[in-house]
């Protein structure tokens, strides 16, 4: 038996809204306990439900005081290495943009303090770890005391300062030695940089340069020749995990202050449960509107696409679970929007359907032109859409853009939606019309009805 | 239909919201929110009223609670003097004989300064990358530029409306409201987009036609498009706005002045636009 493209196209949405449901479900609906197999891919655990993380707007979260020591900063400095110290920490709480953190100054008298919102953290440990350590990087020279007796080996007793530093790095990057697979950091100098490293490579051939995190020494590699292309490799101590860490702090740039933790509380969410509460009905009442004013106005062409939706809702949703995204109020904005185009695409091509239908074709024949037709106008103001997303993502992140925060959190919802509704409109909806929708048209009743 | 002989009508009615609007966002400006421009935190003991009443004195600091039980609670609020804290908690002493504040602090905003340069600058790059596309999709520069011109039309009546709400009713704007301001800037221009893909379809088939002709037979075509979506948008709105919560409410709104904006400058805009730079600058053809 060979099945025909609509119905090889059926099965593969079939089978992706199953995964989809699969993980969107939780493990217990009232009584009724969702089988689980036992399947881990990575870090995600099919056995359990996958959980959803919520922003701080919508499920509240950990909230941290973290103080400065301001003891090595001039009074004049303070507030503007506060500043940067919130800067620096955001960046590195807020990694990719979607965890939607709130982070802020806060100034009592001398105490120099940051208020950090985390989303779905519960202990202050785990808030420490995103945190980090201040991530101050040294290029050194060691000194040697000499041993008293001519057998007795040099002793290490301190260091001379160079003047490279984490400032002059362009970005660090996680990798594995190609002999034993060993995780570590790669440096890359900005210009500045280069030239220092050069120098000081040029001057110390044969003699040990140390590396220096926070005032330790991480490796001390001897020089072999001079380096002028401005790359570095920390090698030695790490783990994996301490060297993805590491690269993300040095990315992030080095504290100016060192920080420690005043005091944690949770915090309910910003938006109050029962605002939440009443808006999430509302939009189930509005959503329930538009499918019923799909269906009244569209009949059943309207139900497939308010079917077509549905699995558009359940994939998006698998997906929020999967990346994850971390749902707060800007990111459910931003899906809505891209729930509204969905839309837009549906209604597109049915409106162009009735037109080709008067314009006297086969039902048949009216509905494939439709696609092809609403297609020109669906491409180019989705893709507008993408770029606007795009760039508000600011993937590359460019200095002059946002690199974290809610506009990012937006963004990102709003891309992913709309590449998902081209999906479900394009694919699913244009198969399941060419499915379900194939023998209703030659029957003469549903024509006019349309 | 000639939708395009009562173009002034349009223009005028566009004004008619937007010029009131500019002028109350020349005058008074937005009224921003904590999250803007910072404020003070405080943390208040040994209650023994309910906290929301307690939060109450603060009222003209447009007071937020942050977190509270039956003992305590923690206040985030408009730039307060310690002065003007000791003298409620003073007052408040009457019903609370042992409060106290424990914790005094003022913070910084959670969207300073920086970070609304940058979504700015963000726009501006939006802005020119759409006007290039726009042109480029549709192989005239007017296209692009008339799309984003009633994409800032649209900027402008929200703006505006939102300055007057503020400075009228004491609406803030907020967190969200930047959202729904980027949110909207998308909706308009993918709205246009659609309009001008059938002018451009329609220059097509009709190569001897003149452009004003092809603009009314486009906006009359896509009426029913351009109804039904916003329909459907303002159906899903009007619920969040009327029954949805207190702290969504004017994001519900801004979204739906945004979507009626939206659509109507599509066709009553973008479209009429279009028509006149064709009448001055191409006249020739």
């Amino acid at each position: 038996m060979s099945l025909s493209k609509p119905q090889k196209v059926f099965i593969f949405i079939a089978l992706l809204v199953l995964v989809s449901l699969y993980i969107d479900l939780p493990t217990k609906i009232f009584n009724f306990m969702v089988p689980r197999p036992d399947i881990k891919i990575g870090n995600l655990d099919f056995s359990q439900s996958i959980p959803l993380s919520e922003g701080l707007d919508i499920k509240g979260g950990l909230q941290v005081t973290l103080t400065a020591d301001m003891k090595d900063i001039s009074a004049a400095d303070r507030p503007s290495a506060l500043e940067s110290a919130k800067e620096v920490i955001g960046r590195r709480i807020d990694l990719f943009g979607v965890s939607e953190s709130g982070i802020k100054t806060a100034v009592s008298g001398n105490d120099y303090r940051l208020i950090l919102e985390l989303p779905g953290v519960t202990d202050s440990q785990q808030a420490l770890d995103l945190i980090g350590q201040t991530a101050k990087l040294e290029f050194a020279l060691p000194v040697y005391t000499p041993g008293k007796t001519a057998t007795e080996s040099a002793t290490l007793t301190g260091f001379t300062p160079t003047d490279l530093t984490g400032a002059d790095l362009a970005r660090a990057a996680v990798t594995f030695q190609t002999q034993d697979s060993q995780p570590g950091v790669s440096l890359t100098f900005k210009d500045s940089g280069t030239a220092k490293f050069a120098k000081l490579t040029k001057e110390n051939i044969g003699k040990p340069i140390a590396i220096l995190l926070d005032g330790d020494p991480i490796t001390m590699p001897t020089v072999q020749v001079e380096i002028t292309d401005g790359n570095a490799q920390i090698t030695g101590k790490f783990t994996t995990e301490e060297a993805k860490a590491l690269a993300v702090q040095l990315n992030a740039g080095a504290l100016p202050v060192p920080v420690s933790v005043l005091s944690q509380n949770s915090i309910p969410a910003t938006l109050g449960a029962d605002s939440i509460r009443k808006s999430v009905t509302a939009g189930a009442i509005g959503l329930f509107m538009v499918v019923f004013f799909m269906i009244a106005y569209y009949g059943r062409l309207g139900l497939i696409a308010s079917i077509s939706l549905t699995i558009y809702g359940l994939v998006t949703l698998a997906l929020y679970k999967l990346i994850p995204v971390v749902l707060s109020l800007p990111g459910i904005a931003g899906f809505l929007l891209s729930v509204g185009m969905a839309v837009d695409s549906n209604i597109l091509i049915f409106e162009r359907y009735k037109e080709e239908i008067r314009a006297g074709r086969q039902p048949k024949v009216a509905m494939e032109l439709a696609f092809g037709r609403a297609w020109n106008s669906i491409k180019d103001a989705n893709a507008a859409t993408i770029l606007t997303g795009t760039i508000l993502f600011n993937p590359l992140n460019w200095p002059f853009l946002n690199t974290s925060g809610s506009v990012r959190g937006f963004a990102f919802t709003l891309v992913l939606g709309i590449l998902i509704s081209l999906f479900t409109g394009l694919v699913v909806t244009r198969n399941f019309l060419r499915l379900f929708y194939k023998e209703k048209l030659s029957t003469k009743d549903s024509t006019q009805k349309l | 239909m000639n939708w395009m002989k009562h173009m002034s009508l349009y223009f005028f009615l566009s004004a008619l919201v937007i010029v009131p609007g500019l002028f109350s966002l020349a005058r008074y400006g937005l009224r921003l929110s904590i999250e803007f421009t910072g404020g003070s935190q405080l943390t208040i003991t040994q209650i023994s009223q309910d906290p929301n009443s307690i939060a109450q004195s603060f009222k003209s600091y447009s007071p937020f609670i942050v977190d509270s039980n039956s003992n305590s609670l923690s206040l985030k609020m408009k730039a307060i003097s310690q002065e003007e804290v000791t003298k409620i908690i003073g007052d408040l002493k009457k019903n609370n004989p042992n409060i106290k504040t424990t914790d005094f602090e003022t913070i910084g905003p959670d969207l300073g300064a920086e970070t609304i340069k940058k979504t700015l600058n963000a726009l501006m790059l939006v802005s020119i990358v759409l006007i290039l596309y726009i042109s480029y999709a549709f192989k005239q520069l007017k296209f692009g530029v008339c799309a984003v011109l009633a994409a800032f039309h649209d900027a402008a009546v929200v703006l505006g409306s939102f300055s007057l709400l503020g400075h009228f009713a004491g609406v803030e704007v907020d967190l969200l409201f930047v959202t729904a301001v980027l949110t909207m800037l998308s909706y308009s221009v993918h709205d246009t987009i659609v309009v001008f893909d059938r002018i451009r379809e329609l220059s097509h088939f009709n190569k001897t036609t003149d452009f004003e002709s092809l603009a009314n037979r486009a906006v009359t075509e896509t009426m029913a498009r351009s109804l039904n979506n916003s329909l459907a948008l303002i159906f899903m709105l009007l619920a969040m706005f009327l029954m949805g919560g207190e702290t969504t409410k004017f994001f519900a709104l801004a979204l739906l002045i945004g979507t009626v904006t939206g659509t109507y400058s599509s066709t009553f805009n973008a479209t009429p636009l279009l028509v006149l730079w064709n009448r001055y600058f191409e006249k020739k053809k």
